[in-house]
Order: structure tokens, then sequence, then C-alpha cells
């Protein structure tokens, strides 16, 4: 067996593996999974000159601290996070995000806590070893699918690492996690089944995110959305993004662990361009929408990506 | 050829397939999914059909909505057609430790359990679709006389293996999974299962499905 890991002395609040997700099993009642926030994933995997799409530890609110058994190794830290490395003689740096750095044997990294967000990413070079399920290293702890039998790491597990190796030359891309002001939102498909009232209420008020949010969907409370026609329908298909409203009339968005098919209301869908900024936001903070027409969607999408390569090729 | 596709957000295309819940339709949808899937075509991410509505997700960074519904909507099936599609007997055991809600059932119903229980067990249900967990089939049409409403309060827990009615519609909890449905027996046989990689469920949309009832200690035995 592999002989190179790291042992998780705590485990952290929901600590898995991530890459990009699974495609085309939705039909079978599994999500597409994959890292919530997509950029700083690939950005984390891109600094140690990985491949994108390599398996990755994510991380909310407070990280793991972990502990390398051997070697030497090259990292980086992704998202806005406090994290220290204790070096093995009891020294402590204070961690950078989106800077790479080696550890040794016996050094120790302690990820504290995710700042005003809720997601983080640590990535080593070659990537950590997981199980491969339908194209993807994504944990699905509903199916119990994907690398640590499609749980969340808990104590005293063992961190496989594909191959040690340190990256000769340290690299950082400065990249600033800005905030946003609207998650913006196409009309959904049931939209006309809300009062009129509501949907004034649904694009001018501000939203709570309740402590109930996790990887499968973020439920908000403050203003209660009336539906006037029907407030079951039959179950049908879903996707990331989409905004519910069960019977008590607060909206649950939608993310990527997501059941597959639901029967409430679709009142908006989140657009692409945002699901990024989305995730990050944590319980207890305001959210506003602003709706959109799918071109002009389509067209932030364009500008999301574009930055997103900008990012990604300054790191050479 | 598919008449009625609308956007779902910026990455999905919605397909109506009209508001009626029967086989027919249903068939129809089954048809256009199977057929998409044999298609592969690399900008879809991932199909989902239901009762009467097919979802296809497509990567925004390489097809935008009114391209990819063109090459949708001209696609057409044989209506003829007949369907792969497979018998399937599931054994369940209906001991009360299992059958949390037939006294529900009985009282709402207003109907002796042992009556429930013969009429549950006297069709062959067909499976409209499967998902919300992993592998779940719903299945339908229960008899008139045992169709009922979910539960007020859902369960935060409905254990592994559960089969559950609801309105005319029947399904299996795949998983330990929060749920309302009435819990009428559960069932030994593993109908998800990760490890069949190329075909991980034992129910698809399409086929057919009837209930036999075993004993406790039956059930024991076969539990996978």
């Amino acid at each position: 067996m592999n002989k190179d890991f790291f042992e998780i002395l705590r485990p952290g609040i929901h600590t898995t593996i991530q890459d990009q997700g699974r495609l085309n099993k939705y039909h079978l009642g599994i999500p597409f999974s994959g890292s919530m926030d997509k950029r700083n994933y690939l950005i984390s995997n891109k600094l140690l000159g990985n491949k994108l799409n390599e398996a990755s530890l994510e991380f909310a609110y407070q990280g793991p601290l972990i502990k390398l058994n051997s070697g030497k190794l090259s990292g980086v830290i992704t998202g806005d996070v406090t994290f220290n490395i204790i070096r093995k003689n009891s020294k402590i740096n204070k961690g950078i995000c989106y800077q790479t750095f080696e550890i040794n044997d016996g050094d120790q990294i302690d990820i504290i806590s995710t700042n005003r967000s809720v997601y983080g990413y640590f990535s080593i070079k070659n990537g950590f070893k997981g199980e491969l399920i339908w194209g993807s290293y994504s944990v699905n702890t509903r199916a119990k699918i994907g690398s640590n039998n499609g749980e969340k790491f808990s104590k005293d597990q063992k961190l496989y690492i594909n191959k040690l190796e340190s990256i000769p030359n340290q690299k950082k891309v400065n990249y600033l996690n800005s905030k946003i002001e609207y998650i913006r939102v196409i009309k959904g498909t049931n939209y006309d089944y809300f009062s009129e009232k509501s949907k004034k209420i649904f694009f001018s008020k501000e939203f709570i995110v309740s402590k109930l949010a996790d990887r499968m969907g973020m439920r908000l409370e403050g203003n209660k959305i009336e539906n006037e026609v029907e407030t079951n329908i039959r179950s049908e298909g879903l996707i990331k993004g989409v905004i519910q409203v069960p019977p008590d009339g607060n909206p649950i968005i939608m993310l990527s662990d997501h059941g597959t098919i639901g029967g409430y209301p679709k009142i908006a869908v989140v657009i692409s361009a945002d699901y990024d900024k989305l995730v990050q936001i944590p319980p207890g903070s305001k959210i506003k929408f602003k709706s959109v027409e799918l071109i002009e969607a389509e067209n932030l999408y364009k500008l999301y990506r574009m930055e997103t390569e900008n990012i990604l090729n300054k790191i050479i | 050829m598919l008449k009625n596709i609308s956007n779902l957000g910026d990455a999905a295309l919605y397909c109506d397939f009209g508001s009626k819940i029967n086989k027919e339709i249903n068939l129809n949808v089954i048809k256009y999914f199977k057929k998409l899937q044999q298609k592969n075509l690399k900008e879809i991410t991932n199909i989902t059909p239901s009762y009467n509505k097919l979802i296809i997700s497509y990567d925004l960074s390489i097809i935008n909505f009114k391209s990819l519904k063109e090459k949708i909507e001209n696609i057409t099936i044989k209506e003829s057609e007949v369907l792969d599609s497979k018998i399937i007997k599931i054994p369940i055991c209906l001991d009360e430790e299992f059958s949390l809600d037939i006294n529900r059932l009985s009282e709402k119903l207003n109907m002796d359990k042992e009556k429930i229980i013969k009429s549950f067990l006297n069709k062959d249900y067909f499976c409209y679709m499967t998902g919300f967990i992993a592998g779940m089939p719903f299945l339908g049409d229960l008899e008139t006389s045992i169709r009922l409403q979910r539960l007020e309060t859902p369960r935060v827990k409905v254990p592994k293996g559960s089969v559950g009615i609801t309105e005319q519609f029947c399904n299996i909890y795949t998983f330990e999974s929060p749920g309302g449905w009435n819990i009428i027996g559960n069932t030994p046989t593993k109908i998800f299962d990760k490890l069949n990689e190329n075909n991980p469920i034992k129910i698809n949309p399409g086929d057919n499905v009837s209930f036999y009832k075993i004993s406790k200690n039956e059930y024991l035995k076969l539990n996978e």
C-alpha cells in the first residue's frame, strides 16, 4: 500500500475529496457533485502545475489539522482562508493563500477557518489518492459514492498522496475573492405560480441564508414567497442553481449534491456565472436577487470564463 | 419532434411532454431519453427523464440554448417502437416492524390492513423514472382504493429498503433518507449497487415491477 500520507489529527467540519464532478448520471439519481467553488479549485491545481481536474481537498468553515508522515511536497490553499504551517521544530509559519508552500516530514497544516466565506481548497502536487467512480473522484456523501467510500474525512484517517514531489519554484497569483451585491437569476419555469406581491418581494427584499445550508442546498429565510396556483408539482428534473419554493414559502437553492428530481415549484434559476460566488455566502448573510434575461446570462458566463482563463494564464 | 422546449436557467433545456401523467406520455419521454443517450453528444452533461418532462443539461462553454434547442427539436423517435423493458420481482417483508404506516393507511383509507396489502401485491407497477436519491424508482399506478397523501410531517430518517406509497405511486428508499411517503414494508434487495459500474440500478424507467411477500426469516436470509 501507499506509504505517503497525511495523518488527520482533526477532520474539520466537512472535508472531502472533490474534482470537477461527475457527468451524465442524473437519470440514476446521482448528482454532479464536484468542487463547490470551481474557480478556486482550478486555481489551486494550476498553481502546482497539476492536471486541472486533479483530486483536491475541499473544506468548509473550519478545515482539518493534518500531519505529513514522510518526504517533502508542495501544496497550496485557495479561498479566503486562515491557516498555519506548524513545522516539526514547532515553529509556526502563517499561511498565505494563492502561494505554493513546501512541507516536510512531520510538518502540520492547521486550516483554522474560511473568512466571511464557506469553502476553501487544499491541493498538493500530483493530487490526493482517490477512488475514481464514473469518471470522478468527487465524494457524494448521500449516495456514498467516490473517494473515501463516499464519506467526509474523520479523525485518525489517512489522506494518501499520489506521488511526493516538490516544485522547484514557488508559484503565486494575486486573486481577490470579490463579494457580489446581487445573485443574478433567470425566471423559473413556475414563475407565474407566485403572487404579484411575492414576485416583487423576491426581486427587491433581502433574504437571509439559514443554517440549513450545505453541499446539497441552501435554505433562505426572511420573506415568505406565496404560491397562488399549486404548492406541489409533478416531480421533475432539477439542476444546480434552481430555486424551489416549498409550501412553507422559504426558498431553497439547489447546490452541487442536490436531489436529482423534486416536486416544488421553481421561481428562478441562478445563472452559471454566479455559482462560485453564491456557494461562498455563509449562513446569516443577506442575499438579494436580480433578474436577467437568458442572452445576458450567456454573455455573463463568457465573461466569467474569460476572467477564469486570464487568472489561470497568469500562472506560468 | 420535440415541440415544447424552453430554458431552465442558462444551462438546461426544459422539454415538456404535456401536463398529464400517464404511461403513454412517459414512454415518449423515456424513448427520447434513450435516443439522446445513444447520440452521446459531448455538449450534453446530463439528461433527466421524469413523468412528463425531460431536462437536458449542457456545457455552456461549448453550446448555448438556441443552438442546442435547434439540434434537439429535430430529433424524432418511432412512437411504435417497443421499449426494451424487464419484468422484475421484488421481495417485500410486510411485518409490522417494517410496515411503519400500515395503521395510518388502514385508518385513513378506512380499510383492513390485509386488504390494503392484498391490493398492493396484486398489481404490476410501471417504472416512470428513477432519481431523487441514487436508484430510487418511482412506480405506478396503485389501485385507487389505496391512494393516500404523503405524511404531513416527513420522517427525518426513512430506513433503507423501505417501500413507500403516496397517491398513485410507489417507491423504494435505496438509502436511508428523509421522506414523507407511507411506508408499507421493506425489501432486502439491493436496488442500487455502485460496484456494478455499467448497470448500477436494478429497476430502470420502462421496467415492470411486482412485489411478493416474504417472511422475516426469508428477509434476514436475503438481506443484501
